[in-house]
């Protein structure tokens, strides 16, 4: 069984199955799952052997047969443009899955924004979401990845923050914004935040402002 | 845009010389300007060729600035505040304490981390300082040419920003540069795990450790980064490594009232740090804007440094200073921001 601990990075070879660009400048890139994991958890994903490696949050479901990251290729990065450009069949370095940002089946809020929506996603797909609030922030409306699959199965439990585009259906707004407006927050419900820095500080703020106990917030950073 | 001089490496400072075709030496001399000497122009380097600077002055800027403002403090404490290219603020904290004067620098402009208690979290992150510019930091303050001991514990995460961080080490510490011993420089990291391994590969200065809990539940509730590398991981790499000698290795631990000040933290602290030839330093918390946290009461804290030490773990307070004009890194920065916005 996946520990929440941290075992030593041992980088093991794996063979690409898919990579695909869901998304302008974001690709999500798969291999045959050869470890049990947690929702949530992350691997150290690194292209060449010795590389130091990047982390990235597991986007797929823990039963399902390949394991899959979701990332933004970054122009003047050194290891995304690489990344996208990789084939299936090419080999990559990842480590054994590991982390403590574990969803389970208590009421929660995942609050993401950008590929910050990667590790509810997995939980999502590992059976999770029944008492659940999924609060997506993004740009544009191309960027609500999963969006279709994540409507369909959770309906009014599934929000959508759009900030520089709306088409009606949308909250057009930043994510923050969207929670300012809220009356009250639920108590007895955990608090998920996961994505760009900026956002989860704000985020916990507003939450934190709005009488959510600051021990019920859970975050993970995107850095 | 002209490339600053300020912040090269004598390697940097070479390629530089040799693209041009001028002799060697010369690299040694533009440093010896930049750093030992201290020059505030190209005109200064009066051993150089008037070809020579003309030809410098001409592809590039020394890259020296002057702080935007300076707050002293009732004790003494300078707060210095730099603008940055892009409009943005970084601070440097200046402490004077007897003989020594230990200057504070930021290494990013704002920060990723998250860290609930942490002001300079709340601006997000606005960029990465260059080498030049944190050196730049202890080169145009007032008290230049007598710092003696630099702490990276400003503005950012270090390790978030480690090649530029090297680079200024390098510079500090080099003969050809301002020859500091590194046994005078602390870098302080949140505990990124792979950069923390190329730091004490590469560079001879002290580590400190944001620890501020051991238990992991509590961490990734103050620091994100818990998630990624937990606090017992960090611990397990720091073994690794001597710090029996003179390399120093201490943890940083900020008192938060009825939160990671009990006997059962002391007892948990001496099993995580069990062995380690390290020292811990408490940090009084002084509440920023918005926090759900408290300071630990002042009797808390020295009995809290009691418990450690009686364990064997050599634990000390550190003294709050410059609390009249926002020494806390973030605080005067945020204000500056606000202001602009």
């Amino acid at each position: 069984m996946a520990s929440g601990k941290m075992e030593e990075a041992v980088m093991r070879p794996v063979t690409l199955i898919r990579n695909e660009e869901i998304s302008p400048r974001v690709h999500l890139i798969s291999w045959r799952r050869e470890d049990d994991f947690l929702p949530g958890q992350v691997v150290k994903l690194a292209l060449g052997e010795g590389e130091t490696p990047r982390i990235y949050s597991l986007c797929s479901g823990n039963r399902e047969e390949e394991m899959a990251v979701l990332f933004n290729v970054r122009e003047e990065g050194s290891l995304t443009p690489r990344m996208a450009a990789l084939r299936p069949g090419d080999r990559l370095y990842v480590s054994a899955p590991y982390g403590t940002f574990l969803g389970d089946e208590a009421p929660a809020w995942w609050i993401a924004s950008g590929t910050g929506i990667a590790p509810f996603y997995s939980m999502f797909r590992s059976g999770l979401g029944s008492h659940h609030l999924l609060v997506h922030g993004v740009r544009y409306l191309n960027q609500f990845y999963f969006g279709e699959e994540l409507q369909r199965e959770m309906g009014s439990r599934y929000v959508r923050c759009c900030s520089r585009e709306g088409d009606g259906e949308v909250f057009q707004g930043r994510l923050t914004a969207w929670l300012q407006q809220q009356a009250s927050f639920p108590s007895g419900t955990r608090y998920y935040l996961c994505g760009n820095p900026l956002m989860v500080v704000e985020a916990r703020d507003i939450l934190i402002a709005g009488g959510v106990p600051w021990g019920d917030i859970v975050a993970e950073i995107y850095f | 845009m002209k490339e600053m001089l300020f912040g090269k490496t004598l390697s940097g400072l070479r390629e530089i010389t040799g693209a041009a075709g001028w002799p060697a030496y010369t690299a040694r001399q533009i440093a010896d300007w930049l750093y030992a000497k201290g020059a505030g122009s190209f005109g200064e380097m009066t051993n150089l060729s008037l070809k020579v600077r003309e030809a410098l002055a001409e592809k590039y800027v020394l890259g020296i600035f002057p702080p935007a403002k300076v707050q002293t403090s009732a004790d003494g404490t300078r707060k210095y505040l730099f603008g940055t290219a892009s409009g943005k603020f970084i601070e440097t904290a200046m402490i004077p304490e007897g003989d020594r004067i230990t200057v504070c620098v930021s290494s990013q402009v704002g920060c990723k981390m998250g860290c609930l208690f942490c002001m300079t979290g709340k601006q997000g992150f606005q960029g990465q300082l260059t080498a030049g510019e944190i050196v730049n930091q202890i080169r145009s303050i007032e008290e230049a040419g007598r710092v003696s001991n630099i702490v990276y514990m400003g503005m950012g995460e270090p390790f978030d920003n480690l090649e530029e961080v090297l680079t200024s080490l390098e510079i500090l510490t080099a003969p050809w540069g301002y020859a500091m011993s590194p046994r005078r420089i602390t870098v302080s990291t949140i505990g990124i795990i792979p950069a923390m391994k190329t730091f004490l590969e590469k560079s001879e200065a002290h580590l400190a450790v944001s620890l501020h809990t051991p238990y992991d539940e509590e961490r990734r509730q103050l620091m994100p980064v818990q998630v990624a590398y937990p606090i017992a991981q960090v611990v397990d790499e720091i073994r690794k490594w001597d710090f029996s000698h003179q390399r120093r290795v201490s943890f940083e631990y900020i008192m938060f009232r009825d939160f990671n000040d009990t006997p059962r933290h002391v007892r948990e602290l001496t099993r995580l740090l069990n062995g380690l030839s390290c020292r811990i330093n408490l940090i009084r918390f002084h509440p920023i804007p918005g926090t759900p946290l408290l300071g630990s009461h002042e009797e808390t804290i020295t009995s809290f440094r009691e418990s450690l030490n009686n364990k064997g773990i050599l634990t000390t307070v550190r003294a709050s200073r410059g609390q009249d004009i926002y020494a806390a890194c973030g605080l005067l920065s945020t204000r500056e921001l606000l202001k602009k916005e």
